[in-house]
Parts: structure tokens; C-alpha cells; sequence
């Protein structure tokens, strides 16, 4: 590792350090790394939407044509249409004439529901009903145990309990008798489904957060002290030992300031 | 024409993109094709009215000099540089500005800022949420009654499913609870989900649901 590369490095650290300091309380680090991202992100994404989005959906269309003929030589001309009806989004900036910008937003909210109702059909419910409703293997009934999520019982218990979990959500009928007992049975199934979903996210942020410690001390922390780096020199500690020293200072500065205000609340009136 | 032309363009846009799901034609398909072009393009000119708002927002707060005006200035740095360096190059050695190719997209600095600056934050603010939903799940999972048991006991098991402590049996009883029962849950879920959105689509292409016009 290069020392350009460590200080980008440190730089990581550093902002991973301004973010967990969040847990003790929002502080000028936090805030720091807070508006960063907000601004990073923001150029990040028009960056992306700009050369994944605009330039090869709009202006490769219109690039063969002249400007001052308005586009209109090029070999696909229509693509003028969503150009204009997109900078009359902007007219929203303008309180005479902000109402024009309903009308490309008319067409895309129109378009992008249109669009949906087959889809959703078609990749949410069709699909999801195709997969409930497999054959059960009767000769494989019971699989390598109970526990055997490959067996003919999980594929009945998968469709009785997402059955029953549908007819919990259907609110027009009261929910009583037979009815009322396959819906007390949808909501184990969801209560379950919510428990092991809550589970596996907090264990994906775990991971998350066993990556970000890595980090610290593999990538940062380990090449700071690395002898056996052929660019290695005394700038890496030096550079290490300068963000420890930061946070040691804010340290003792809060504890200061902890200690001044308890003694301002302490005093007798 | 203020209020009534969208409607129409909503009724007329919906109705046909519904209608040309059933048309098996090619002229059909390039119609389809054209129009979802359409919303990339005018989402993108949309996007440009949030940063619009963002610039405006911070550049109000540095000029009004208001509390923490200091970290505005950051976000408009972030803002401006991450822009600049998506769109110049000079790792030939020579400087070159490229608006229409993608060139700026392997400059050096834009690489360095998404990997070192977006990548960490991001990371870091995702891995807050576990301390957050465990304290959260500290004060509302209680044992109270059977389904919030089963709440509870649920995450537990999925939770310690790799830990060494309980055997393997607590694995397979993991991956038993997420592919069996789960899945029912979350197909259950996907399906309403499913039925939702397509009555919600149906009401806007109606006119019955009107939210999106916001006031005036």
C-alpha cells in the first residue's frame, strides 16, 4: 500500500469513526460525515443518472441531428417530446406557471401505473400463487425430518400457512367460526415470518457492523503498522496517531464540558 | 386545462400502457419501449429539481448565516466535486472535460471519493441499525401473549443460528423457520402487496385517487 492510498485509507477510518460516534450523542463529527454524504451522494447520483440515464436515452437519440434544426434532421426525432415534457418539470419553480408541470408529471404517473397493473399481476400475485400451489410429494412426505424444508409437509405447510395469512388480511368478513380460526392461524404464520425477518435483518447489520471493525483494524489499523510494506515509512503511525490524538482531544473536551456543566448545575443558588 | 388535462393525460397514458400489455405486436412493443424511455428522461429532469432544492437550501443557510451554517458549505463541496470529477479525466496526463462519454466514471478521485468517503459513511450508518432495532426489540418483544411469543422466539432462534454454543440443531431449525413458515408469511405479504398496487394504480388511472396533484 502506497502512502496516497493509506491517507484515502485513514480518510475511511475516520469517517467510520465520525459515524459511529453517533452512538454517544450528535457531534460536530457526525454532523461532518452527515453532510458529506448527503452531498457525495447527491453528485454521486446525478453523475450516474446523467451517463446511465439522460445521455444514452436522450442525447445519443438526438446526437446524429443539428441543434439549430431543433433536433428535428435526427433519425429518431420523437425523443425531442419526453426532453420538452421534462424541462417543463421545471416549471415548477415558477408560481405563474408551476401548473404546467403536471402535465409531464400526468404522464408519468400514468404511464408508470399503467405499466404496473399487468406487472404486478403477473410478478407478484400470478407468480406467487404459481409457486404455493406446487404439487405435494406424497412419497417424500415427511423429507429427512420435521425440519426438512424440501419435504411434501413444508410445501402443505407453506400453502395452508399463506392461505391462512391471506384470509387474515381479508377484513370484509367477520372474522369468526372456522374463518376466525384459519386467521388466528395466518397470524402465527406472520407473526413467525415478522420474527425470523426481524432476526436475519439484525443479523445483517451485525455483519455490517463486524465489516466496518474490520476495517478499522485489518485495513487501517494493521497498514499503519505495517514494517513489512515496501513503501512503508514513519509517515503511516504519524498519520494513525494524529486521528487517535483528534479523537482524544474531543474526548477530553466533551468530558470537560460534561464536568463544567455539572458543576454549573451543582452550585448552590 | 389546469386540472382537467392531467387527468386525461393519466387516463389516456394508463389505459393505453395496460392495453398494449396484450398486444403481441412489434410496433406495440416499440411504442412500450418509447414510453419507458419516457420515464427515465423526465425523471432524470425531475431529479434535477431536488438538487436544485438541495443547492438552494445550503446556499440559503450559508448566505443567512444560520446555526451550523459551516457544514452546508461541506455538502455543496461534496456536491460540486463529486459532480466535476464525474465528468474529467486526466489519468493520460492530459485534463479533458467529457460530458457525452462516461470517461469520468474511472477518474481516479471519483473512484476514491465513492469508495472511501459514500462507501464507509453508508456502511457505518446501516451497521447504527443494529444497536438501534436490538434496543428497540429490547422494549417492545415481551412475552405477552402466544404471537408475541412466537414473535420473539422466532428472532431469537434465527438470530443465534450461528452460534456454536447451541449445536447444529438450532440451524436447522433456523433455516426451517426462514423457508418454511417465513416464506408463507412473505409470499402472503407479496401477494397483497401485490393486489395493492394494482388497485392503487387502477384508482390514480381512474382519477379517484388524486394525491399526486398536490394543491392549486
Amino acid at each position: 500500500m502506497d502512502f496516497t492510498t493509506f491517507l484515502w485509507t485513514t480518510l475511511g477510518a475516520f469517517l467510520t469513526l465520525a459515524t459511529f460516534s453517533f452512538l454517544y450523542k450528535d457531534n460536530p463529527f457526525y454532523k461532518l460525515a452527515e453532510h458529506l454524504v448527503v452531498g457525495v451522494s447527491a453528485g454521486y447520483f446525478v453523475i450516474i443518472v446523467w451517463h446511465g440515464t439522460m445521455v444514452p436515452n436522450l442525447f445519443q437519440k438526438l446526437a446524429d441531428g443539428d441543434w439549430y434544426l431543433l433536433w428535428l434532421n435526427s433519425t429518431q426525432p420523437w425523443y425531442i417530446v419526453p426532453g420538452i415534457l421534462g424541462i417543463l418539470m421545471w416549471t415548477r419553480f415558477s408560481k405563474k406557471y408551476g401548473w404546467i408541470s403536471r402535465w409531464p408529471m400526468a404522464l408519468y404517473i400514468g404511464i408508470a401505473a399503467g405499466v404496473a397493473v399487468p406487472l404486478e399481476m403477473s410478478n407478484k400475485v400470478n407468480k406467487q400463487l404459481v409457486a404455493t400451489m406446487v404439487d405435494i410429494d406424497w412419497s417424500n412426505f415427511m423429507g429427512a425430518g420435521f425440519f426438512d424444508p424440501f419435504s411434501g409437509m413444508a410445501s402443505l405447510l407453506i400453502f395452508i400457512g399463506a392461505v391462512s395469512a391471506l384470509i387474515y388480511f381479508f377484513f370484509s368478513k367477520a372474522h369468526t367460526g372456522v374463518f376466525g380460526g384459519v386467521a388466528k392461524l395466518g397470524i402465527w404464520t406472520l407473526m413467525i415470518g415478522f420474527g425470523a425477518s426481524f432476526g436475519f435483518t439484525v443479523m445483517a447489520r451485525i455483519s455490517l457492523f463486524i465489516n466496518r471493525l474490520q476495517y478499522l483494524d485489518k485495513n487501517w489499523r494493521e497498514a499503519a503498522f505495517d514494517a513489512s510494506n515496501p513503501n512503508y515509512s514513519f509517515g503511516f503511525p504519524l498519520v494513525f496517531w494524529l486521528v487517535m490524538a483528534l479523537i482524544l482531544v474531543y474526548i477530553i473536551w466533551e468530558l470537560m464540558a460534561h464536568l463544567k456543566h455539572k458543576n454549573q448545575t451543582s452550585a448552590p443558588q | 386545462m389546469r386540472r382537467q388535462l392531467p387527468f386525461v393525460l393519466v387516463f389516456l397514458s394508463g389505459f393505453f400502457m395496460i392495453f398494449q400489455y396484450f398486444v403481441p405486436h412489434q410496433k406495440s412493443e416499440f411504442v412500450y419501449e418509447f414510453l419507458l424511455d419516457w420515464l427515465t428522461i423526465i425523471g432524470g429532469f425531475a431529479m434535477a429539481l431536488g438538487i436544485w432544492s438541495l443547492i438552494r437550501v445550503s446556499y440559503d443557510r450559508i448566505k443567512r448565516q444560520r446555526e451550523n451554517w459551516g457544514y452546508s458549505v461541506i455538502t455543496l463541496t461534496g456536491l460540486f466535486l463529486m459532480m466535476f470529477f464525474g465528468i474529467t479525466n486526466w489519468e493520460d496526463g492530459s485534463f479533458g472535460v467529457y460530458i457525452y462519454t462516461a470517461e469520468g466514471l474511472s477518474n481516479s478521485m471519483f473512484v476514491h471519493f465513492f469508495d472511501f468517503i459514500l462507501i464507509p459513511i453508508q456502511a457505518t450508518m446501516f451497521s447504527l441499525l443494529a444497536f438501534f432495532i436490538a434496543s428497540a426489540a429490547y422494549r417492545a418483544f415481551r412475552a405477552r401473549s402466544v404471537i408475541a411469543s412466537l414473535l420473539l422466539l422466532a428472532a431469537l432462534i434465527v438470530m443465534m443460528r450461528f452460534n456454536p454454543i447451541f449445536g447444529a440443531w438450532i440451524e436447522t431449525v433456523a433455516n426451517w423457520l426462514m423457508n418454511v413458515p417465513n416464506l408463507a408469511a412473505q409470499r402472503a405479504i407479496v401477494i397483497g402487496l401485490g393486489l395493492g398496487m394494482v388497485a392503487t394504480a387502477l384508482k390514480i388511472i381512474l382519477g379517484i385517487e388524486r394525491g399526486y396533484m398536490g394543491q392549486g
